[in-house]
């Protein structure tokens, strides 16, 4: 029953059947529908825009969100188009934020904020660990905390300290919070529709350095695909896909660090080997069956992720595969990830990040001999 | 979901419902984003005649009714002043609240002998402060709601919450046993002052709605130094929103006097901070605790914004039942307060204006020794804990990955209970 998840390249092919509910779109959507080259920010906003439009339920929050349109314009023109009663700007407290969003979602709201940056979640935490993750928990699921919390997150933009963290871990570490991060346009516009469908509270990591990537999607196409996943009940929630199909390895990416495993990938091909890539997208839930199986397929994996590789999300899935394909392994899998270092400052953060090299360094360790 | 249909009922007529709050706001420019809502000064001397500073600031003396001996002060000797004027609550008001008094002192006796009875795991007692218990609770009408703390059971029963669920949190059964969406009632919060922005967050989606919801919420003194407190109050004062914060100082954090919390004059006067009126009334005078919080409750309602109340009482017990209060505070001072008890005051009170005859007495003191009985029955009974409720309630739906788990749980249990089976069946035939 689940829908097949493609990568944004190849999610252009339905146009046809948009064109009935275009005009009541008119509204959101002055542009015109087709195929057409759009930012990953723009994904997301169309996501909350159309959210906001389908349900008065749902409002956008947080600092400098309103008319400013956020420091990334994520929510640019939300709060021209929906006023400021849907999306307005807090006095300046992540906990508040956070704390505040509980109580809408407690009393019938499906607040959809944003942290401003990574690092500047933190004096939410206790917010987030003790009452988002837990609520559902607490009441036997009596209350429901519909949230979704907006994190742009990890590096590579050449920001000063505090603006390039890539705080997943800490999320994902805790019981209660599912932690999606897309690393494609479409499905910047996809996992963010689903991340608000969701009884229960996301943390939407939103890799900044890939706000201004660009393809080829379909907003309508996108629209469609929701409706129709609406309507049979179905969605892409916790699948994970593959970003690219190979035979002799297996990179396994999130977020930021998939186009670097596709980048990787291709080089790779140059070289005669064929690299499969997945892009995990759901971090909680995990696909555990869509990276086993390439796995088991190839017998050769490298993780890649920007965050410090101790006690990571990295670790977690090296563990989960070598539990579930440790018969079907020709090597140890390997990680390549951020150094255990503060995330450095910008003229040294090239030597920290996961490059094409050091994955393909990586991949050249993986017992080829045998 | 009806913020559709509320928010059209206080908008211009319009064909899109989504399109509402835009046209409200159209007009507005950068900057004001709320001017809709109604200037807290202005409003204070439209209303009051007096200034904003007067407004916010609390009356210069605790506001008290009842004195500890059981006699009603005269009007002018209430702590009241132009602006901050309270009017005596009704008799059946006062009779109504002296029956959950009388419960709910017999409620924090029963429990701390069930802690000592190993009956309960914990119980924070609000002995000698249920008075601000009873008179949160009752100053709200049904639709509204109440964010209460680890230490207001008694007012969670007087919201009309069984006792037994109440307890289930302190019973170890699970975090929480009542559905808050029914009660409008949260599950007591343990992290200080975190529960305040969920209050916050309540009235701000009622009023998003055109709904009339107030909003208590509750903290103790030394939890006003934490961070939420003040992201709290901040929020409600600038989104404008009926809530009423209200803060039973009870002169402890665990061993830390409030002193060493804040050096404030009062807890109440760290209202004008936040731009939103404060008032101190004595915590252990229920008669002035229902004439202050069901003011500040109206006005709150009328949409005057959000108020702080500080009630000056005593926790006659200890932190908890695993709490030593002897090495942090005088006998003395205990011995102070006891005859200040909320209790006994009412009663004398009560009693001198003719309103409690020993009848009536014997009536209340039943039903509170019914509800005792309740809690002594149901926490004695052994309710079975069910292991597969721990993943149950993670997400809406289970991950595989908790389904896994949950197998795995249940697996190890099927193998204990049939080796059980085969050693009592070994056990048998070896008779
Ligand atoms: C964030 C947080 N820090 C510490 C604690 C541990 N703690 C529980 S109650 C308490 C004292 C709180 O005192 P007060 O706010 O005066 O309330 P009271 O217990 O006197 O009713 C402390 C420190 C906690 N529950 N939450
Ligand atoms: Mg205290």
């Amino acid at each position: 029953m689940s829908p097949t998840i493609t990568t944004s390249s190849e999610a252009n092919g339905n146009v046809s059947a948009a064109t009935a509910r275009a005009a009541a779109r008119a509204a959101v959507e002055a542009e015109k529908t087709g195929p057409q080259t759009i930012t990953l920010a723009k994904a997301l906003n169309t996501a909350m825009a159309d959210a906001m439009h389908a349900d008065e339920s749902v409002l956008v929050f947080g600092e400098d969100v309103g008319m400013l349109g956020g420091v990334f314009r994520i929510t640019d023109g939300l709060t021209k188009t929906f006023g400021t009663s849907r999306c307005f700007d807090t006095p300046l407290a992540e906990s508040g934020i956070v704390g505040m969003a509980v109580g809408m979602a407690m009393n019938g709201m499906r607040p959809v904020i944003e942290m401003q940056f990574d690092a500047f979640a933190y004096p939410a935490f206790e917010q987030i660990v003790s009452h988002v993750a837990k609520m559902h928990n607490r009441t036997k699921g009596t209350v429901k905390l519909p949230m979704v919390i907006r994190v742009p997150y990890a590096g590579g933009i050449g920001g000063v300290e505090h603006h390039c963290d890539s705080s997943e871990a800490y999320y994902a570490h805790t019981a209660g919070l599912k932690v999606f991060t897309p690393a494609t346009v479409a499905d910047g516009y996809r996992m963010l529709r689903e991340a608000i469908d969701s009884d229960d509270p996301v943390m939407f990591m939103e890799p900044k350095k890939l706000y201004w990537s660009k393809d080829l999607v379909d907003l309508d196409a996108l629209r469609d695909e929701h409706t129709a996943n609406t309507e049979r009940g179905t969605s892409s929630e916790g699948r994970a896909a593959v970003a690219r199909p190979g035979t002799d390895a297996t990179l396994i990416a999130y977020g930021p660090s998939v186009p670097t495993a596709l980048a990787a990938a291709a080089a790779a091909a140059e070289e005669g080997r064929s690299l499969e890539v997945i892009d995990v997208r759901s971090i909680v839930p995990f696909d555990d069956e869509t990276v086993c199986a390439s796995v088991r397929k190839t017998g050769r994996a490298v993780v890649i992720a920007e965050a410090h590789g101790f006690a990571s999300v990295a670790s977690e899935i090296v563990a989960r595969v070598q539990e579930r394909c440790f018969h079907h392994l020709a090597a140890p899998i390997r990680r390549v990830t951020g150094f255990d270092v503060p995330y450095p400052a910008p003229k040294l953060e090239h030597f920290y990040l996961p490059g094409v090299d050091r994955i393909l360094d990586a991949v050249d360790d993986l017992q080829w001999e045998d | 979901m009806t913020i559709s249909a509320d928010h059209a009922a206080q908008q211009p007529a319009t064909a899109e419902p989504g399109a509402a709050p835009a046209a409200r706001h159209a007009s507005q420019q950068a900057g004001s984003q709320h001017t809709e809502q109604q200037d807290p000064a202005s409003e204070a001397v439209r209303k009051f005649g007096i200034t904003v500073e007067d407004y916010m600031l609390p009356a210069r003396h605790q506001i008290q009714m009842v004195g500890p001996d059981g006699t009603l002060h005269p009007h002018t000797e209430q702590g009241t002043q132009p602006g901050h004027e309270y009017t005596l609550p009704g008799e059946a008001e006062l009779l109504a609240a002296y029956e959950q008094l009388v419960v709910g002192r017999r409620v924090n006796d029963q429990n701390s002998a069930l802690v000592r009875q190993g009956r309960m795991a914990v119980y924070p007692s609000s002995h000698g402060q249920e008075a601000c218990q009873v008179a949160a609770a009752l100053c709200l009408a049904d639709g509204d709601w109440l964010f209460p703390t680890y230490r207001d059971s008694v007012a969670v029963m007087a919201r009309g919450v069984d006792p037994v669920q109440t307890m289930t949190l302190f019973r170890g059964d699970w975090h929480g046993g009542y559905d808050p969406s029914k009660h409008k009632v949260g599950i007591q919060c343990t992290p200080l002052t975190t529960q305040l922005l969920h209050g916050v967050g309540v009235a701000h989606a009622a009023k998003l709605r055109g709904e009339d919801t107030v909003v208590l919420a509750m903290c103790g003194d030394g939890a006003t130094s934490e961070g939420d407190f003040h992201e709290a109050l901040n929020f409600a004062a600038v989104f404008h929103l009926p809530v009423v914060f209200f803060v039973q100082n009870n002169q402890y954090a665990i061993s830390v006097p409030l002193a060493h919390q804040s050096v404030a004059p009062s807890l109440a006067h760290k209202a004008v901070g936040y731009g939103m009126a404060g008032e101190r009334v004595d915590g252990n005078d229920v008669v002035a605790l229902l004439a202050v919080l069901g003011r500040a409750v109206k006005l709150a309602r009328e949409g005057s914004g959000p108020l702080l109340v500080e009630a000056h009482t005593y926790r006659m017990q200890a932190h908890t039942n695993a709490d030593d209060a002897t090495r942090y505070r005088q006998d003395s001072e205990v011995a102070e307060w006891v005859a200040k008890d909320p209790l006994s005051r009412m009663t004398t009170y009560l009693t001198d204006r003719g309103l409690l005859d020993d009848g009536l007495a014997a009536r209340i003191a039943d039903k509170a020794e019914a509800v005792a009985t309740q809690l002594r029955e149901g926490l004695s009974e052994e309710v079975p804990v069910e292991p597969q409720d721990l993943f149950k309630y993670v997400f809406s739906t289970p991950t595989p990955q908790l389904k896994e788990q949950s197998a795995m749980l249940a697996d190890e249990l099927a193998r204990d209970a049939a080796s059980t089976a085969a050693a009592s069946t070994a056990k048998g035939s070896g008779k």
